[in-house]
């Protein structure tokens, strides 16, 4: 053998060590959990061939209680670069084979380290997360590497999009690392996710509740909002990462890559998908479904907050935001929970130089005392500001009902649109017509001797005069009134208008919104 | 999805009835209830340590009723308004869960 073979033999052979992470044993245990092992996770989301690992030789530092003599191949995480359908990615992943995924000084290190590449070559970063927790052992190093990560995401956040895979435990501390991103993935029965865990809430409280219960992808992804995208294996979740990166651009100063325009697909007549009577329901997911490009909708946080609808798809080949209030659930009113979920979602879009199409029919706030308790004023105020903040082009269609603080809300012209558009449908006005009536009309109705039939005429009234859209359309509040069937020619024809775009904000160090 | 499951009701926003789904999350709020001002209810399970007050008794608003240990804190709790201790449904050394209705004063 020559010198060099002998060198390269060696680099091999230190290499597979290396790559075996934790030993036959604890991937054996990791594969009967469901789970696949870090590197095969990273091979998975990449594409192939094109995975390049980082700092694989780096040793643990924690060198007390015992952990001197432990060996830790890679510090039990695995961090590189690659390609997914061609676009640059930073990722890493925890190995939970590894000392269980625990997080010391030199693992977070790595982490920073991709990190840092990640926002200085202007790509996505993602991160999976499959970890015990910090490494007891190492003490304060290891709050140290988690305050690193958590900083970089904060000073990364609106200038790479960040992406984290819950794909195992991730508790405690760590948890406010994914909690910083922009998209969070879960998956059935392998994501657990929680501040506090089962057992000290059983030792505090006396509540005994599964980790599954606690803090599971349903969970998750259902009741608390913290995940957007929810899948039932380790697979499907991958693909649900690689198709959220075709809607998404590299950082934010590019556009999302384009692709070639499609006419929608569905069966659905749009002239029938929505009830004339604004009191039925639909899905307004259909609607999206007539206008989007190849009628492909890619819904984000799909179980929670259900009665605002937000996701990706194209128009024109271009990526667009869909921001469209839900009919079909609680009447598509505006909450804590969906004021929230669209806000975040619109300031997403507009660092990202994402074009936000809102579809509005709503009838107002949810009324309830646990809802003014909770805040909905603050919350709903989130919206307000998440739109008028907003410099990416904003168009408004209003199907039907635009009643109130909610018509000002869901990026109304006074919020700064730049296109308004409302169906013939549209009502809108201060109130739904029975409220208003209920309010001007209130001496007429209790003097009338049939109050019952005065009420009704009087809804009938202010039905003729105010809900229909040539009230704000006469004002100049909406742009034009359009038939259904105008709607997707007409979005093209705005967004295209709006290509070149510019608005300015007064210069600030950041603004103040209410979260 | 659920909703697909989920039944039509009437959900009434600003006097009008509109046909929708409901979800699982707004089926299960809690209802509000307006709090009486001289029920002291336990916000932590924990340890009744001591207690400073006996039924009839007259207390004034701020005056010590008991100690409840919860969260590894010895926590002072106080009369909320003056009164007399109209129900004492604690002793000492007793483990108590949350939301415990522990003292109730007859506010005068």
């Amino acid at each position: 053998m020559t010198d060099l073979s002998k060198n390269i033999q060696a680099l091999r052979e230190k290499k597979a060590v290396v790559e075996m992470g934790g030993g036959e044993k604890a991937i054996e245990k990791q594969i009967a959990m469901g789970k696949l092992t870090a590197r095969d996770r990273i091979l998975s989301l990449l594409d192939k061939n094109s995975f390049h690992e980082y700092d694989l030789f780096v040793k643990h530092d924690g060198r007390d209680f015992g952990m001197d003599k432990k060996d830790l191949p890679g510090d039990g995480v695995v961090t590189g670069t690659g390609t997914i359908f061609g676009a640059p990615v930073c990722i890493y992943a925890q190995d939970f084979t590894v000392a269980g995924g625990s997080l010391g000084l030199q693992h977070a290190r790595k982490i920073t380290k991709i990190m840092d590449h990640a926002l200085k070559m202007k790509c996505p970063i993602i991160g999976i997360n499959d970890s015990g927790g910090a490494r007891i052992q190492e003490g304060v190093g290891a709050l140290a590497g988690y305050g690193e990560i958590f900083y970089r995401n904060t000073i990364a956040s609106g200038v790479i999009p960040q992406i984290s895979l819950i794909l195992g435990p991730c508790a405690g501390g760590a948890v406010y690392s994914p909690a910083l991103t922009d998209f969070v993935f879960v998956v059935e029965n392998i994501s657990k996710m929680f501040i506090t865990g089962p057992n000290v809430i059983k030792t505090v409280l006396g509540e005994d509740i599964s980790m599954e219960d606690l803090g599971g992808a349903r969970v998750h992804a259902e009741t608390t909002g913290n995940a957007h995208f929810y899948a039932l294996s380790e697979q499907e979740c991958f693909e649900q990462v690689k198709r959220l990166i075709t809607f998404i651009p590299w950082n934010n100063e590019h556009r999302a890559k384009s692709f070639e325009p499609k006419e929608p697909c569905t069966n659905l007549n749009i002239e029938n998908v929505v009830p004339v009577d604004p009191k039925q329901p639909y899905d307004v997911r259909d609607v999206i479904r007539c206008i989007a490009d190849d009628s492909d909708f890619l819904e984000i946080q799909e179980m929670w907050a259900a009665n605002i609808v937000i996701g990706f798809g194209r128009m024109g080949g271009e990526t667009v935001g869909f921001v469209a209030n839900q009919p079909m659930v609680l009447a598509g009113v505006l909450d804590c929970d969906s004021a929230d979920k669209a806000a975040r979602f619109i300031r997403f879009c507009d660092s990202f130089n994402i074009p936000i199409i809102t579809l509005e029919d709503m009838p107002g706030y949810l009324p309830g005392v646990d809802q003014e308790h909770a805040g909905v004023i603050r919350h709903g105020a989130k919206v307000l500001y998440a739109y008028s903040e907003a410099t990416v082009p904003k168009i408004t269609v209003i199907l039907r009902k635009a009643y109130g603080g909610g018509y000002i809300a869901m990026n109304s012209r006074h919020l700064g649109a730049d296109f308004m558009f409302a169906w013939p449908t549209a009502e809108i006005a201060v109130m739904g017509p029975e409220g208003a009536a209920n309010i001007i009309f209130r001496k007429e109705i209790m003097e009338a001797e049939d109050q019952d039939a005065m009420r009704q005429e009087k809804v009938k009234e202010y039905i003729e005069k105010f809900a229909n859209p040539y009230v704000a359309a006469s004002r100049g509040f909406i742009d034009s009134v359009i038939e259904p069937k105008e709607t997707r020619a007409l979005l093209l024809h705005a967004l295209k208008l709006s290509v070149l775009k510019e608005e300015y904000r007064p210069a600030k160090k950041h603004g103040l919104p209410p979260f | 999805m659920e909703k697909k499951e989920n039944e039509l009701v009437d959900f009434v926003v600003t006097a009008r009835k509109y046909k929708t789904t409901l979800t699982t999350k707004y089926k299960n709020r809690k209802v509000w209830q307006k709090p009486f001002i001289g029920d002291v209810i336990s916000h932590l399970p924990g340890t009744i340590v001591k207690l400073e007050v006996q039924p009839g008794q007259e207390v004034k608003a701020g005056d010590l009723l008991l100690i409840h240990q919860a969260m590894k804190m010895y926590n002072r709790v106080v009369a909320p308004v003056n009164g007399t201790v109209a129900e004492l449904n604690v002793t000492e050394g007793e483990q108590i869960p949350k939301d415990h209705l522990m003292v109730k004063i007859e506010p005068k």
